[in-house]
């Protein structure tokens, strides 16, 4: 509809993403304006644009369907993950407030180029052709790799930025030429398009489609840290900010995932056996190498990063399972990730001290004896990470492997198991850390809880047991937006 | 107001959390003022319950409130609901209004401990669970109850820990039981696999429809449900871990080893009645259990020297009365018995817990004596309940019970010459105590009397004690709806025999039993040491492990294990090897996984 380029309801479904871009061009405006005088300011406006982005988001659904002739559709499955994605960019802003006054880093940049991955995010998880999920991809990578090197003095963090941005741009490339083949082979980027012709009469060869579809597994591997694309990860989270770093594991990722979930599920459904070895392979590698490089690793946001390999690993189970159920599992585990990874990482900013000081795993000895709640709701988000029931990360395990089973993926559900067998490992490690060792110089030296940070691990904390007691709502949700995508 | 059923888990459950978490930071007050009034809303709840339940009842005669479901994966969705009928009605009623007052009790006897707020946090998790347990209307959240209350007994059986006889106390008591529990979790197993749900009453119906009298499946089932209600109520085989529990703080044993946790067997076995019913055998093998084991117990009390641990015995043997019942079919006297029992001994031993805290924690009987005009109110108490315990006829609230199951066996003439026995030797244990420890002459000066928390609670249950058993003849057809009308057995001659046997060990215990040392000869010491159980598990289970453990001394089992650990240390080294921080060698590694991936894709 070229004539009629934006109707009232393409902007209402547009909601979400204008309110995160006009608040973050705006925080840009203001710096100038309310320079130093009052930082936390930029924090609790990014926190407002936020919750106004949700609402967006919330008052989009209800007006759901496609937008601008069909690029973008907001659909149940969009509104679950800009949901997701907005949730994590708050619960970002929360630790941040603290971390930022420590390391005397300027606030409004930081939090203008948070709104605008948001809003990337928000755009790649309602991106329904090809172009929107590179634009969305790109608005969400740029500001990613500007904030993994925010703090421009630190070395490791000006590594991690240069890392992350070459490695980046790299992959993104073999996305780009995938995306090429496609519109190549079937003329059209439209994904459901795209079904259409693969699964009609006179489709293109498969080796065509099919080395498209590795292609672009590659670009969406690299963003998600899947095996044998996520060299990158240790490094980058552990250089990055810490709270970027959460951010990274939570926002980018969902948005990957969900982004990976359209394309795979809608757009090349009907080669499905094609893809389904290489997901297969990605998710063993992924779960093998997350948790065995984690085992003795001894700086934490290392070993949180070798995790992150780790967790994506077992969402790419869910994927190989090719069915509904699947999808839903990894709805579900994407939130359930979110919540418990974002609270560990907010706990590591509390007691990484100036500079970053402390990122051993030996710094969290004794936590337990001075500070009682954080090491409380970290233990939530360990247990939670290991699987244990009545946490979130128990069911969302469950409904993984559950749905790889009715695949009958069953060497891959062994596999699977033992591999979260032994991650209990080096998360027990740091319960050991926190409950049985004296207290030492790094948790001597921690200072109070902050309210920003008491929130920040309440409201996971809160979100990982809801996820564990009541995980049928969620379910339920992601049950029915999964059958959408179809 | 049914509608409220939930709050009587929640409030406590509750309470827990915010004692568990912050408890230690808050003061004293604070934390008795919560740990107390959780409960107090439990039992005003339950109250308010049971005035709706019994002024209008639902249909059907059971109410059942669904909160939400827990999962819902393919067939299998448990739902977090409750279900309240006469059975589980009398079951929360007792244990909330018990578990206050001991709750009240606590607060001054507990008074001077420096672990007060994590008392008050595993006592009030334990109530939250046994009501769970009680209320659950699925097998899952029975188990989740049923190991819960486990969970508190270790805890508090352990709770002073600094001294370790008292965690090995614990653990034995957590050993033991698990026997029991593992063979109810293959049970329950058993019984979701071959009738395909979870719901209690659902599983009951079919097994009715399904499993004819007598059969295989339904002997299995009952059998191994048998199991855990043996082990968690601290029946013969496995009765060895409850007169050892007594190592917990006294209103701990009041509450869990005596008026309620420990009964969790009867109410697995009331709840699943229709399993015993088409199990004949197993029913059958329910009373001689319980026969048995309350003449065992019975002897045990006997000569036991410390007060805490009659009473134990004095337990285990009254349960047997329970189990005896419910091997008969005489459901609702087991459950009534359960009820009057839940009050007089909870009495006993709050009024034991005033003589020794009086005596500065002297447990030892043959140290007391005398107490009677020093502690007036234990004395009057350990009267009111004992005469209760030993079933002083028509007076008191447990010769009612206990009467309706003696009288219950008349059918047998065995059993029931064991169940007359049994008065004999609990009137004979009962009055041993009394005599000995409140007449006499004074051996341990008193230091301190009882505040107004503690008697509270010791003059309400003394008059329950007395007055609990009048309310039978409402309470007979009330439990008819749920086990059926069973007609009332004859009880002249059982009551007469019970008066007898009553007052022969009254004489008896003044003639005999009040000697100033404990007996000495074998058969004693036999009895003492519980009949020898202790020992010969000692030889048959923990010896054999003990030596498996020694000869595995060099980990040669785990060498497999270490196998393992060592070749996760390789494959980390090799793995490190690959993050060297070049960006070379990242980028190289992505083109290489994309060559490989797109090769998988054209080859396969």
């Amino acid at each position: 509809m070229p004539g009629n380029f934006a109707t009232a309801s393409d902007v209402i479904r547009f909601l979400p993403e204008i309110i995160l871009a006009v608040m973050g061009t705006l925080l840009m405006i203001l710096d100038p304006l309310l320079h130093r005088r009052s930082s936390n300011a930029f924090g609790h406006l990014s926190i407002l644009a936020l919750a106004g982005a949700l609402g967006g988001a919330i008052y989009a659904y209800l007006n759901g369907g496609p937008a601008f002739g069909g690029m973008l559709m907001v659909d149940g499955f969009a509104t679950f993950f800009g949901v997701l994605v907005i949730v994590a960019g708050i619960l970002t802003i929360l630790p941040s407030y603290r971390f930022l006054a420590r390391q005397g880093a300027e606030t409004s940049e930081y939090h203008a180029l948070l709104l605008f991955s948001v809003a990337g995010q928000c755009l790649m998880v309602a991106a329904n052709d090809l172009i929107m999920v590179f634009i969305g991809l790109e608005i969400s990578s740029i500001s990613s790799y500007i904030l993994a090197g925010y703090l421009r003095e630190d070395k490791r963090a000006n590594e991690a930025s240069l890392k992350y941005f070459l490695l980046g741009s790299f992959a993104t490339a073999f996305f780009l030429y995938g995306v090429a083949l496609i519109y190549g082979s079937t003329g059209t980027i439209n994904l459901a398009g795209v079904n259409v012709v693969l699964s009609g009469p006179g489709a293109p060869s498969l080796v065509f489609v099919g080395v498209a579809a590795a292609l672009m597994f590659v670009g969406l591997g690299f963003k998600v840290s899947a095996a044998p694309f996520q060299v990158w990860t240790p490094d980058v989270y552990q250089g990055a900010p810490t709270p970027i770093s959460a951010f990274l594991s939570a926002g980018p990722k969902a948005a990957a995932f969900a982004v990976f979930l359209r394309i795979f599920t809608t757009a090349f459904a009907p080669i499905g056996h094609g893809w389904e070895p290489l997901v297969w392979a990605s998710a063993l590698l992924s779960m093998t190498i997350g948790n065995f490089a984690a085992l003795q690793q001894s700086n934490i946001k290392r070993m949180l990063a070798y995790s992150s390999i780790a967790h994506a690993g077992y969402v790419l189970v869910a994927l190989t399972a090719r069915s509904e159920v699947g999808t839903a599992a990894a709805m579900f585990y994407l939130a359930a990730y979110a919540f418990m990874n974002i609270g560990a990482f907010a706990v590591v900013s509390h007691l990484s001290g100036k500079g970053e000081r402390y990122q051993n795993i030996e710094d969290f000895s004794g936590l337990a004896q001075k500070q009682p709640l954080a090491a409380a709701m970290f233990s939530i988000f360990l247990l939670s990470l290991i699987g244990v029931p009545l946490t979130g990360g128990f069911f969302g395990k469950f409904y993984i492997f559950k749905a790889a089973l009715e695949s009958h993926l069953v060497w891959l559900t062994v596999l699977g198991l033992l591999n979260s067998a032994v991650a209990a490992y080096y998360y027990l490690r740091i319960l050991v850390m926190m409950y049985m060792r004296e207290p030492a110089e790094a948790t001597e030296a921690v200072e109070p809880l902050s309210p920003g940070l008491r929130l920040a691990l309440i409201v996971p904390a809160i979100g990982t047991l809801f996820l564990g007691i009541f995980p049928n709502w969620v379910l339920d949700f992601a049950g029915k937006s999964s059958v959408l995508l179809k | 107001m049914l509608d409220l059923l939930w709050l009587i888990p929640a409030a406590p459950f509750a309470s827990a959390a915010v004692l568990l978490l912050v408890g230690r930071r808050m003061p004293r007050k604070v934390v008795a003022t919560l740990g107390v009034v959780s409960i107090a809303v439990s039992a005003i709840v339950s109250g308010l319950v049971a005035i709706a339940f019994i002024g209008s009842p639902p249909p059907g005669n059971a109410y059942d409130q669904h909160l939400w479901t827990w999962i819902a994966v393919g067939g299998f969705h448990p739902g977090i609901a409750l279900y309240l009928d006469p059975l589980s009605l009398i079951m929360t009623l007792v244990v909330t209004f018990v578990s206050f007052l001991i709750h009240l009790y606590s607060t001054e006897f507990m008074a001077g401990d420096e672990g007060y707020a994590r008392f008050f946090a595993y006592m009030n998790l334990f109530v939250a669970s046994m009501v769970m347990l009680v209320l659950g209307d699925n097998l899952l959240l029975l188990y989740l109850g049923w190991e819960g209350v486990g969970l508190c007994s270790y805890l508090l059986i352990g709770f002073w820990y600094r001294d370790p006889a008292n965690g090995r106390a614990g653990q034995k008591a957590f050993i033991v039981t698990r026997v029991g529990d593992t063979s109810m979790a293959i049970g329950l197993f058993l019984l979701f696999h071959m009738l395909g749900t979870l719901n209690i009453q659902e599983l009951m119906a079919r097994a009715r429809a399904d499993w004819p009298v007598g059969s295989g499946l339904a002997i299995a089932a009952a059998a191994l449900l048998l199991g855990g209600a043996v082990g968690k109520s601290a029946q013969l085989p496995l009765q060895t871990w409850l007169p050892d529990a007594m190592a917990g703080p006294t209103p701990t044993s009041a509450l869990i080893h005596a008026a309620t946790m420990v009964t969790a067997g009867v109410y697995l076995i009331a709840r699943t009645h229709v399993l015993y019913e088409i199990a004949p055998a197993v029913q059958l093998a329910v009373a001689i259990i319980g026969a048995a084991t309350l003449l065992l117990a019975g002897f045990s009390a006997l000569v036991q020297t410390d007060i805490k641990r009659v009473l134990a015995y004095s337990t285990i043997s009254q349960i047997g009365y329970m189990f005896l019942a419910l091997g008969l079919g005489a459901w609702s006297a087991a459950i009534f018995h359960f009820m009057t029992h839940a009050f007089f001994k909870a009495l006993l031993f709050l009024a034991a817990g005033i003589v020794i805290e009086a005596l500065h924690q002297e447990h030892n009987i043959f140290h007391m004596g005398g107490l009677r005009r020093e502690l007036p109110v234990a004395f009057w108490a350990f009267l009111a309940g004992g005469c209760a315990l030993a079933g002083l006829p028509l007076v008191t609230a447990g010769s009612y019970s206990k009467d309706w199951i003696i009288a219950s066996a008349s059918p047998s003439p065995a059993l029931w010459a064991a169940a007359i026995a049994g008065v004999l030797l609990t009137s004979l244990y009962t009055f041993r105590l009394i005599f000995l420890v409140f007449f006499g002459t004074a051996r341990t000066p008193v230091s301190k009397q009882p505040g107004v928390a503690e008697q509270i609670p010791v003059w309400v249950l003394a008059v329950l004690s007395i007055v609990g058993g009048s309310e039978r003849p409402a309470y007979r057809p009330f439990m008819a709806h749920l086990f059926g009308a069973t007609p009332k057995p004859p009880e002249a001659l059982s009551t007469i025999a019970a008066a007898a046997a009553f007052f022969t060990g009254l004489v008896c215990a003044w003639y005999f039993l009040r000697g100033d040392a404990p007996a000495t000869n074998p058969l004693a010491r036999f009895w003492y040491a519980g009949w020898g159980f202790d020992w010969l598990y000692g030889r048959i289970f923990v010896r054999p492990v003990e030596w498996a453990a020694r000869v595995n001394h060099n980990d040669v089992i785990d060498s497999m294990y270490d196998g393992l650990a060592t070749l996760a240390r390789f494959v980390w080294r090799g793995l490190a090897l690959t993050e060297n921080g070049k960006l070379r060698w990242y980028a190289a590694a992505i083109a290489g996984g994309t060559l490989i991936f797109v090769a998988l894709v054209i080859f396969l």
